[in-house]
């Protein structure tokens, strides 16, 4: 009597959690369809070279992402990663050109390093700047970076009067030249770019998971309060979501100027929002408290390759972007069911076991 | 039952139970309404009284067991059917809108309209100004609720109720905000109300209040109803036997251990109000390790805010605490858990847990640093650590990656408390600890705090159950309204001064005034 409905309850739960899994790897399957899909329906698209040149476009926003996905599991938003990027460059075209004038007749010219890291340096103030407003001042994220975002902006084409900085080749006698490296530049067939980003992403997601600052982000996002009560140091933690989401956005920008030799103070416009997209779809939580990097990165590749191959395909780019919101818009739908059906297996768990 | 008797019921609910997922709220009960009198119910924490009152509201529906009104059998899917059929509810926790003006509060969900649908805001007004005259609260309508301290929000909460016109109208612990002069008007609005033929059903925890108010009395106790008489017939001592029923509750017994030298000391500890005042006025006690030290007071005592001062948490609080005798200069609560406090937090769901971490993450929260070497989280050593908590606390739970919401409130609690005991503590501070858990693991709970108290922590612990306080306590502290009212040993504690000293201070003069006439 009592087996009858026992093993009728079984199958139900473990299609239930068959159905969890591949929801869970959504975004992994999602990847892995749209690049079927490309390299049947577009020629060319499964090649090296081009997987190559992909690769590079998706870097890009995948280190946005990465900054972006600890802001909002943290509970926050960061909209000014675009106009950081672009005001970084500026500032990295700025020093390969003009140095640094003293005023009194000399000018301090830096090589390529120390200019990549006076450019990252102004990436993590900007981010502390975000940081400050909405840990001291109490300014919502949303303001506080969308003020960032219109001030950085502002400055990156006040820096040349809006015009482009040419050329960044440098002189040799000022040793000021490769800066052309990183954007062209390559280590053991990889493109540098991208080199960089395993590096960053394998820090990130080591951070996420073994350090307490790790965990500290997404207690700050699960519960605030909670978190502080246990003795979390809830500003600083925000301070450093921050901090690292510029840090992200000046490497973006440091790329840009590289790979173009050139640096454009419109540069980054609009990148915050292809930014939270991957990382949405890389299952982040815009209420703050779950998401990973992992999921970023792959939400960036989905992202970037749809966009690529409907290139390819020579798709219009007004189809593009309603293709890309559907992606979007699709992926939270299934983020929200599943949550329903985890919650709902989790219950036949605990009824099972009493 | 006489004829007469019967005829005087509005309200009978038959063997009406209330399950929730795996607890029972309410078993079988039988409760009866009646018309021009108060109706008193009273229980502990926890025993169902409000569940049975959010049922007559329409609130919650029963499992089981029908709802008789006027001998009729109805059944309410959502309170505004109750408020349709007139019956009318004062909901403990508030139930208002703070950005909008008290009298669009009042009318919410009822606003009056003129022809075209627009909001008669002046004639809300003018109408909401008679209601509130009535409870002479000195509030204007069309002041915003947020800017009122809580007590006149708990008047206007009051007058919403009031103005629905209700045959019957429930009240649900009105008065535990009020000062004592408010609670004086509160009493003559109600007995205005009962000469008008309204049947009132009153919640509360002050038995001198009931006694002096009620015309009947019903008792519950873990669900269940366990005595109903005429309120003429009964006193308090009847009233707490049939609270407490004959089984005493599992509290660990004593040990007999003595405790040992001054751990901690709070001198002078001061918060300012908001609105003004002081929510914690110059307080100051000192606890031994090794010993239980219970706070007893109402709510609104500032009981919750005295532990919030001595855990950092607000900046603006005065006085100074000191551990082993030395200065705590720390200002932060990262800090003075380092120094060896720790808090377990009255509201579990929000500041207790990250309800959407795991019970492994919950309980090694506050103690990271412990695990990590550099910046790097050892899981080995963390593994062990919470696997010996789960153990030493019987959390059960099957795999401590599981979603800490997943389990149940006991053992949400175990977690709390476990991630508090990993900091290492000299001096636990526990607000409430058993509100809200089932029995079994309040028993838990309680032998964790006696074995605590002989490993040599010191422990505070703030409560608004007598018994509990009784029984646990090596010293009992009384709290009202923000001060100190009363320190007895367990030897000399009696029920009655503890009542006593709680409602020190709620007088409409000055405490100092109350305390003269004591």
């Amino acid at each position: 009597m009592t087996d009858i409905p026992a093993k009728a309850a079984a199958p139900t739960a473990s299609s239930g959690s068959l159905l969890l899994t591949v929801m869970k790897l959504r975004t992994f399957i999602a990847l892995i369809a749209v690049l079927v899909f490309f390299s049947i329906a577009a020629p060319n698209f499964l090649s090296a070279a081009n997987l190559i040149l992909m690769a590079k476009h998706v870097a890009l926003n995948a280190f946005l992402a990465m900054g972006m996905t600890f802001v909002i599991i943290t509970g926050g938003i960061d909209l000014s990663v675009g106009s950081i990027v672009g005001l970084c460059g500026m500032v990295a075209g700025y020093l390969v050109l003009n140095g640094i004038d003293l005023q009194i007749g000399y000018t301090i010219y830096f090589n390529v390093v120390e200019i990549a890291l006076i450019t990252l340096a102004v990436g993590i103030l900007i981010g502390a700047v975000n940081g400050l407003l909405i840990t001291r001042l109490n300014v919502a994220p949303f303001i506080a970076t969308l003020g960032v975002l219109y001030v950085s902006r502002g400055l990156a084409l006040l820096s040349s009067d809006g015009r482009t900085f040419p050329n960044l080749v440098g002189k040799r006698e000022l040793g000021t030249t490769g800066f052309g490296y990183l954007g062209a530049g390559k280590l053991l067939g990889l493109p540098v770019s991208i080199w960089i980003l395993i590096v960053v992403a394998l820090g990130a997601a080591y951070l996420a998971k073994y350090t307490p600052l790790g965990r500290h982000i997404f207690a700050v996002g699960g519960n605030e309060r909670a978190a502080r009560i246990s003795g979390v140091r809830v500003n600083m933690v925000k301070m450093f979501v921050y901090m690292f989401s510029g840090f992200c956005a000046a490497i973006v920008g440091l790329i840009i100027s590289s790979e173009l030799m050139a640096s454009h103070p419109a540069t980054g416009e609009s990148f915050e929002l292809n930014a939270i997209a991957a990382a949405v779809l890389g299952g982040t939580s815009m209420s703050g408290g779950r998401g990973t990097i992992g999921g970023t990165i792959v939400g960036a590749f989905v992202i970037g390759i749809l966009s690529d191959g409907l290139v390819m395909m020579g798709v219009s780019s007004f189809w593009q972007m309603v293709i890309k919101g559907l992606v979007i818009i699709v992926a939270v739908v299934v983020d929200q069911a599943q949550r329903r059906l985890q919650s709902r297996v989790t219950l036949m768990q605990m009824a099972k076991v009493g | 039952m006489s004829a007469e008797a019967e005829r005087d019921v509005i309200l009978k609910l038959e063997d009406v139970s209330k399950v929730y997922s795996g607890t029972v709220a309410v078993k079988r009960a039988n409760f009866e309404v009646r018309r021009g009198a108060v109706n008193v119910l009273v229980g502990e924490n926890g025993a169902g009284k409000s569940t049975l009152m959010k049922i007559i509201a329409g609130v919650e529906q029963p499992t089981a067991g029908r709802i008789l009104l006027e001998g009729e059998d109805v059944s309410f899917a959502s309170s505004g059917d109750a408020v349709n059929r007139g019956i009318g509810m004062v909901f403990q926790e508030l139930n208002l809108f703070g950005n909008l003006t008290v009298a669009e509060n009042i009318f919410a969900t009822r606003e009056i309209t003129n022809r075209f649908r627009k909001i008669d805001r002046k004639e809300q007004e003018r109408r909401a100004a008679e209601f509130l005259e009535r409870l002479q609260a000195g509030i204007r309508p069309d002041m915003l609720v947020e800017d009122l301290r809580i007590g006149q929000q708990q008047l206007v909460e009051i007058a919403k109720a009031v103005s629905l016109d209700a045959r019957i109208l429930i009240m649900d612990e009105p008065t535990s905000a009020l000062s004592a002069a408010e609670v004086e008007i509160l009493f003559k609005v109600i007995a205005d109300l009962k000469a008008r033929g309204v049947a009132i059903v009153y919640i509360s925890h002050r038995l001198e209040e009931l006694i002096r108010i009620g015309d009947y009395i019903t008792v519950l106790r873990d669900g269940r109803i366990t005595g109903q008489e005429e309120m003429k017939n009964v006193d308090t001592q009847w009233i707490v036997r049939q609270m407490i029923g004959s089984d005493a509750k599992d509290f660990a017994k004593a040990d007999g251990h003595l405790p040992g030298e001054e751990i901690f000391r709070a001198e002078e500890i001061c918060l300012p109000r908001t609105t003004g005042g002081l929510a914690v006025d110059h307080v100051s006690l000192s606890l031994r390790a090794g010993e239980i030290l219970g706070i007893y007071g109402l709510m609104g005592a500032g009981r919750s805010e005295l532990f919030d001062c001595i855990m950092g948490r607000h900046g603006h609080a005065t006085g100074s605490i000191f551990i082993d005798g030395k200065k705590v200069r720390e200002r932060d609560t990262t800090r003075r858990i380092r120094r060896g406090l720790a808090l377990i937090p009255e509201d579990r769901q929000r500041e207790g847990l990250v309800s959407i971490l795991s019970v492994a993450s919950n309980l090694t929260l506050a103690s990271l640093s412990r695990f990590a070497r550099l910046f790097h989280i050892r899981g080995a050593e963390e593994r062990q650590a919470v696997a010996g908590m789960v153990r030493e606390l019987a959390i059960k739970v099957a795999d401590p990656a599981q979603e800490v919401s997943s389990l149940s409130g006991g053992n949400q609690q175990k977690v709390v408390i476990g991630k508090a005991l990993l900091t290492g503590p000299k001096v636990l501070l526990m607000d409430e600890p058993s509100r809200g858990i089932d029995v079994g693991a309040k028993a838990d709970v309680f032998r964790t705090m006696r074995k605590l108290s002989r490993d040599g922590l010191g422990i505070l612990f703030a409560t608004s159950d007598l018994d509990e306080v009784m029984a646990l306590s090596d010293r009992i502290a009384v709290m009202s309204n923000g001060k100190l009212t009363g320190m007895f040993d367990r030897a000399e504690a009696t029920e009655a001064a503890i009542v006593a000293a709680s409602a020190l201070g709620h007088g409409p003069a000055g405490p100092t005034e109350t305390n003269a006439h004591d």
